[in-house]
């Protein structure tokens, strides 16, 4: 099966459950278990908020995210993407427990938990240009 | 989101019905601050019997009051865990920093026998 859906909506933090919500419902086309989509509406929270909260921290205008799944074949493929202020280093970043924001109740624990729930996480980001996350898990129950 | 508290013999059990993002972890933290500034507990318990979903922003949301805690001498600690906050509690390693029950009896025994 191939499939795709394409939604931008703007980077305020109630939108968080909106697309959590809308990124599992897109994927039940693949009879996931109960615990896949967890996994799913999870790995997407995470993104989503730092889009919100680092990627768009400070900016006044045009903060949009962009959100688009794919299906191909039993694999579902999510990307989230902001024009924010992109991440320096991406390695240090990805790493369990690190955080640019410890005074503000961050786990750090963000990356660790796409990883954890998904087959493969990808970052591309660029200083002042923004960030884009991209996703894949295949369904296999 | 919605929130209920009772105190039961020094503990400040908190219970949250709905689901905890950055959204709303953020009010849940300011409503247990305040609650508990004005009660006479001692620790707080997290009843998570009715979250339906938990991301790592509800990490950040439990350790932040283990450190408020743990400067004034007190606790913190979860019961009724279900297996999706389960598993980001065994992710992030907060099983080990804050102990697990089945219920308030549970840590209420413990405490005494500690
Ligand atoms: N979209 C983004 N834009 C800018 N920085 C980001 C973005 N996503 C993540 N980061 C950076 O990566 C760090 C780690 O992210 P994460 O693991 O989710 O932890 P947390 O969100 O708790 O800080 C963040 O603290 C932030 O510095
Ligand atoms: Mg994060």
């Amino acid at each position: 099966m191939q499939n795709r859906t394409e939604i931008n909506f703007l980077a305020l933090s109630q939108n968080q459950a909106f697309a959590r919500v809308c990124a599992a419902a897109f994927a039940t086309q693949l009879n996931p278990s109960l615990a896949e989509l967890t996994e799913i509406k999870t790995a997407v929270s995470e993104a989503v908020t730092n889009a919100i909260i680092h990627g768009y921290e400070g900016y006044t205008d045009e903060q949009w995210i962009f959100m688009g799944c794919e299906i191909d074949g039993n694999e579902i493929i999510i990307e989230i993407s902001d024009k924010g202020r992109g991440i320096e280093d991406i390695a240090a970043a990805r790493e369990p427990l690190f955080t640019s924001k410890p005074d503000e109740e961050r786990s750090g624990m963000g990356f660790t938990v796409m990883e954890e729930f998904m087959d493969k996480v990808d970052v591309h980001s660029t200083p002042n240009k923004g960030t884009t996350i991209e996703m894949r898990k295949k369904i296999t129950t | 989101m919605d929130i209920q508290f009772v105190e039961r013999n020094g503990n400040l059990v908190v219970k949250i019905r709905g689901e905890i993002d950055h959204h709303t972890a953020q009010n849940i933290k300011y409503a247990v601050e305040k609650e508990f500034s004005a009660s006479n507990a001692k620790n707080i318990v997290f009843d998570f019997a009715h979250v339906g979903f938990m991301d790592s922003s509800g990490i950040g949301m439990v350790i932040g009051r283990y450190k408020e805690l743990a400067k004034i001498g007190g606790r913190v600690f979860a019961i009724n865990i279900g297996t999706d906050v389960g598993r980001i509690f065994e992710i992030s390693g907060l099983k080990r920093i804050i102990p697990c029950f089945a219920g308030l009896d549970e840590i209420e025994n413990n405490i005494a026998n500690a």
